[in-house]
């Protein structure tokens, strides 16, 4: 059978944001451009998110968040993957997220956040450079955005 | 392999991945496994988009896990024929079985598979099955004649109904009622829920089998109707060896999976030589240009691939 390699992903919305709108025209808009994402939907809990992502064998986990609530709950999914043995995923994250919060995500492994303004364009080519590359254990492609 | 058998979860969901994406270790996966699959029992939701059947693969899961079974769900979502990509959106309607470790679900898209099903999901219920699980439900994307597909990977099939969608003739689809073991009526707290049962049932006392097609009601969303639902699900598992039947239908499943496997192996095969001598795109330019005639052009892409046409009438010269 011929090899078919598609890239998996998993958006959620962890904590008690609803506003999914952000999350939902991303997901749709990563579809169109050929790959199978798995929306999760709100109310996630770091637990749910990490399990999905293990069970699902996904390439790239993103986490979207309007809510501020992202220094309490993204170290809590980082946590809850690593604790899985998920530990070759490509993170990434879209949202409200300051400025000064931005080096400890980074640090936390989260190579690249999205914020308003972002194109949906960017957010594909920057799964499409950085997956395969996260997979293997590789540094992310030059124009990853912080 | 010993991980997947003792139903580690992470090396579960890799070959499954390796499964799907038709890798050669996924190959060599199944080989392995293969031999200890046959004890889940595997039972395929199907009916139209908007039927519930994701909520309702949510209630039964729930249920069976109150049995203490162990549950492996495998939900199919179709590709954009387009873009080949495709929203899996299944798990949302399972929201609480993610913190239950007996139970694992994976989404698939169907990727370009026409029957409503993935080309890998037999394979992939084969590989739940060999990881211990007690039941796999496959739901499936279900609109028009893909129902039948699920049954050729299912030991029990479902066809899931909802009143009021204006269609009662639905039912009545080629397919369907031969294909379906047990008949749910879902959403039956709606209006026409009763009168869709009946003629459901009327329908189905005429096909002709002994035990008759058990035509149940639910409200998946609340639970109601699930309990005895399982219980038919499980009564269809005791009769199907008492009757014969699971010999036949064993036969059948198989069948059907190694000719699909195989369909789809062909036409990859053919794909692979005439992509790389350009004797496709020249085969189709002839077609569109009425030099040549679809029958003829298709005997030449087997042909050039080294494959010998079936039975029909001979090539234009």
């Amino acid at each position: 059978m011929t090899s078919e390699r598609k890239i998996r992903l998993l958006i959620a919305k962890p904590g008690l944001d609803g506003h999914d709108r952000g999350a939902k025209i991303v997901a749709r808009a990563l579809r169109d451009a050929g790959m199978e994402v798995i929306y999760t939907g709100i109310r996630q809990t770091p637990e749910m998110i990490a399990e999905a992502a293990l069970q699902e064998d996904v390439d790239a986990v993103g986490l979207s968040i309007l809510s501020g609530a992202h220094m309490e709950l993204f170290p809590r999914v980082v946590k809850q993957l690593k604790a899985r043995g998920v530990d070759d995923v490509l993170l990434f994250a879209g949202g409200i997220i300051p400025d000064e919060d931005m080096p400890a995500l980074r640090e936390m492994g989260f190579r690249a956040i999205f914020r308003p303004g972002a194109s949906t364009g960017e957010i594909i080519d920057f799964v499409r450079q950085n997956v395969p590359a996260a997979r293997s254990g590789g540094p992310p492609s030059p124009g990853a955005r912080s | 392999m010993r991980q997947v058998l003792a139903g580690e979860r992470r090396a579960l969901a890799r070959v499954i991945s390796l499964v799907e994406n038709g890798e050669p270790e996924g190959h060599e996966a199944l080989r392995l496994l293969y031999p200890r699959t046959g004890r889940a029992h595997s039972v395929g939701l199907t009916g139209a988009s908007g039927s519930g059947k994701s909520t309702l693969a949510g209630a039964l899961a729930r249920e069976f896990r109150r049995r203490e079974r162990s549950v492996g769900i495998v939900a199919v979502d179709p590709s954009s024929p387009f873009t080949r990509g495709a929203l899996l959106g299944d798990r949302i309607r399972m929201q609480e079985l993610t913190s239950d470790p007996e139970v694992f679900l994976r989404s698939m898209a169907t990727r370009g598979s026409l029957g409503g099903l993935a080309g890998s999901t037999a394979q992939v219920v084969a590989v739940l099955d060999a990881a211990g699980k007690d039941v796999v439900l496959i739901e499936t994307v279900g609109a028009g004649q893909d129902e039948v597909e699920v049954a050729g990977a299912a030991e029990t099939t479902v066809v899931v109904n909802t009143p009021g969608t204006g269609d009662d003739v639905q039912a009545l689809k080629a397919g369907i009622l031969e294909i379906a073991d047990i008949l749910v009526v879902n959403k039956a707290d709606q209006p026409g829920a009763d009168a869709l049962a009946q003629q459901l049932q009327a329908l189905v006392s005429r096909a002709g089998d002994e035990r008759g097609v058990p035509v149940l009601k639910t409200v998946a969303s609340s639970g109601e109707g699930v309990p005895e639902l399982v219980d038919a699900i499980d009564e269809h598992r005791r009769y199907l060896p008492q009757s014969g039947q699971l010999e036949r239908h064993r036969l059948a499943q198989a069948r059907h999976q190694v000719l699909a496997l195989a369909r789809h192996e062909l036409l990859a095969s053919v794909l692979q030589a005439t992509e790389e001598n350009g004797q496709l795109d020249e085969l189709v330019g002839a077609v569109a240009r009425r030099d040549l005639d679809p029958y003829s052009a298709a005997r030449r892409l087997i042909e050039s691939a080294g494959g010998r046409p079936g039975h029909g009438a001979r090539a234009a010269p």
